[in-house]
């Protein structure tokens, strides 16, 4: 684990670049986080982005996709629009949350 | 006398009715086991009947033979769960209440939740393998098929027994070159995965395994729907997959009487403490097996180590204690890569699967992660084992707990 400044927070992260303490998040580094992936959030972003916020607290996992469609109304379609190529990871990333499990 | 109600009479719920048969108090304790048929069925078995080496016959038997005396088995469908007044409805109106109640339903292949997947390719060009009529239907397809593309496919993760896919495309390429046409059939692995599996070691093994075997690798697919006029699977990016032959992995879901009753997450899996089983929301329920949300394999080796924890913890938690029995994830599974030849893993929620050795009295040791012989003997002599010594739920020397002995530790921490 190290430390790692996004913007001009110092922040933890793991080898991949998530960040691994919950309370280090903030909006401001989400739009941070999202320009170092190319990606501009819009509101339909940030729709994904905090239901993963609020979901994580109690679930003490990343949600899946599937779950995010399923609770957040959000279509798995658009979750690929909006985070192409790998939505559940770029999300996670963005969020400040640990990359999904795929589980095993 | 007391009631204790077990959902589902597969490999979790019949070891949980024997175990606690043995340890509960006839005089006391009321064990009822609740499924919709008399079958039991070794899953494992299922991975071999395409290939014709298992018949079905020999992976099937009856319920009741499997239960002890003193554990009754009602057959009938369940409507759903009234948590809030401890009962248990059935199709029809039986009510069973209970005092405590273990889920067991395991999940089920939804062939349904894909759109396109149950058309008219449906067991035409289209097959499952965990099901008894899928693995039956895809061994005459696989008789019959004279060439072409083969894709093994995963739909959605998570699904029991979550190497089976590759075992199936490994025996698939052995097969194929047992028959003398290797070179007609182009074969293409399709994982929603970043890579063949889950934990950065393994899928590099098994990664190397596919190369090797030259099984072409689709990774990060999540499919969409399958377009059966033109066979071809597309994902929710539009990438596109064309196949002769499809060997799918349905979604895996737990049962509908589980959402009906307000107690499951968005696959109708049951929310539980990772670590005892116990629901989250309901002090008198415990969920085990492949039902729960547990972040493990699917697997039935999971379902017997985490028996093993559950029945000590239960007896300690009806008779109003702590449980103290902490379950760590552990899963071992063999997987069979064609040739006669296996591998084991052998892992749990902090320790991904690595090399080495997995120590066992008299058969063992077993290679960890490496092509064997024994592996392969081993995944045999394991149906056996199940019947005889794991449902009756008799002891085994394989400590629920998994062990660091033998394993290779890699240089560094990975990254899970």
């Amino acid at each position: 684990m190290t430390v790692a400044t996004i913007g001009e927070t110092p922040v933890h992260v793991d080898a991949e670049g998530f960040l691994t303490e919950y309370a280090e998040w903030n909006e401001a580094l989400a739009a941070q986080l999202a320009a170092r992936i190319g990606i501009d959030l819009s509101d339909a972003h940030w729709k994904a982005i905090r239901f993963l916020r609020d979901d994580f607290p109690a679930q003490g996992e990343t949600a899946t996709l599937r779950r995010v469609s399923t609770l957040a109304g959000i279509p798995i379609k658009e979750l690929f629009a909006l985070f192409p190529g790998k939505p559940a990871k770029k999300m996670a990333y963005i969020a400040g949350l640990p990359k999904p499990h795929g589980c095993v | 006398m007391q009631r204790l109600l077990v959902l589902g009479g597969g490999t979790a719920g019949t070891m949980v009715a024997n175990k606690l048969r043995r340890r509960l108090d006839r005089a006391d304790w009321r064990i009822t086991v609740v499924d919709h048929d008399d079958v039991h069925l070794y899953q494992p078995g299922l991975l071999f009947i395409p290939f014709g080496n298992t018949h079905p016959e020999g992976i099937v038997k009856p319920r009741q033979q499997l239960l002890h005396d003193g554990v009754d088995l009602v057959r009938g469908e369940i409507a759903r769960v009234d948590a809030d007044a401890n009962t248990v409805i059935l199709a029809g109106g039986r009510e069973l209440p209970y005092d405590q109640l273990v889920i067991a339903t395991g999940v089920s292949p939804r062939p349904d939740q894909t759109p396109g997947m149950l058309g008219p390719q449906w067991r035409r060009s289209i097959f499952d393998f965990f099901t008894l009529d899928g693995a039956t239907a895809l061994k005459t397809a696989l008789d019959a098929f004279d060439g072409g593309r083969l894709v093994v496919h995963i739909t959605d993760m998570p699904i029991k027994c979550p190497v089976a896919p590759l075992e199936f495309a490994f025996l698939a390429e052995a097969y194929f070159r047992r028959r003398g046409m290797r070179d007609r059939v182009e074969i293409v692995f399709v994982t929603p995965l970043a890579g063949a599996f889950t934990k950065p070691i393994a899928a590099e093994h098994l990664g190397s395994m596919l190369d090797e075997r030259k099984i072409a690798l689709e990774s990060d697919f999540l499919v969409e729907r399958i377009d059966s006029d033109t066979k071809t699977l597309i994902s929710y990016d539009e990438r596109q997959v064309p196949f002769d032959l499809l060997v799918t992995v349905p979604l895996n879901m737990g049962a509908d009487f589980v959402a009906r009753s307000g107690l499951g997450d968005e696959l109708n899996l049951v929310p539980v403490d990772k670590h005892t089983f116990l629901s989250t929301r309901y002090g008198n329920i415990f969920a085990l097996g492949d039902a729960n949300n547990i972040p493990t394999s699917k697997a039935g080796s999971v379902a017997h180590f985490s028996v093993e924890v559950f029945a000590e913890n239960f007896c300690q938690h009806i008779a109003g204690r702590p449980m103290t029995g902490s379950f760590d994830g552990h899963a071992n599974c063999f997987i069979e890569s064609g040739d006669g030849k296996g591998l084991l893993i052998d892992f749990n929620y902090d320790t991904e699967p690595l090399t080495g050795a997995y120590p066992l009295p008299v058969i063992g040791p077993f290679d960890l992660l490496k092509q064997s012989a024994r592996n392969h003997w081993g995944k045999l002599a394991f149906r056996w084992i199940y019947w005889h010594v794991l449902l009756p739920g008799r002891p085994i020397p394989l400590p629920a707990r998994m062990s660091m002995t033998g394993k290779h530790q890699p240089a560094k921490e990975p990254q899970s």
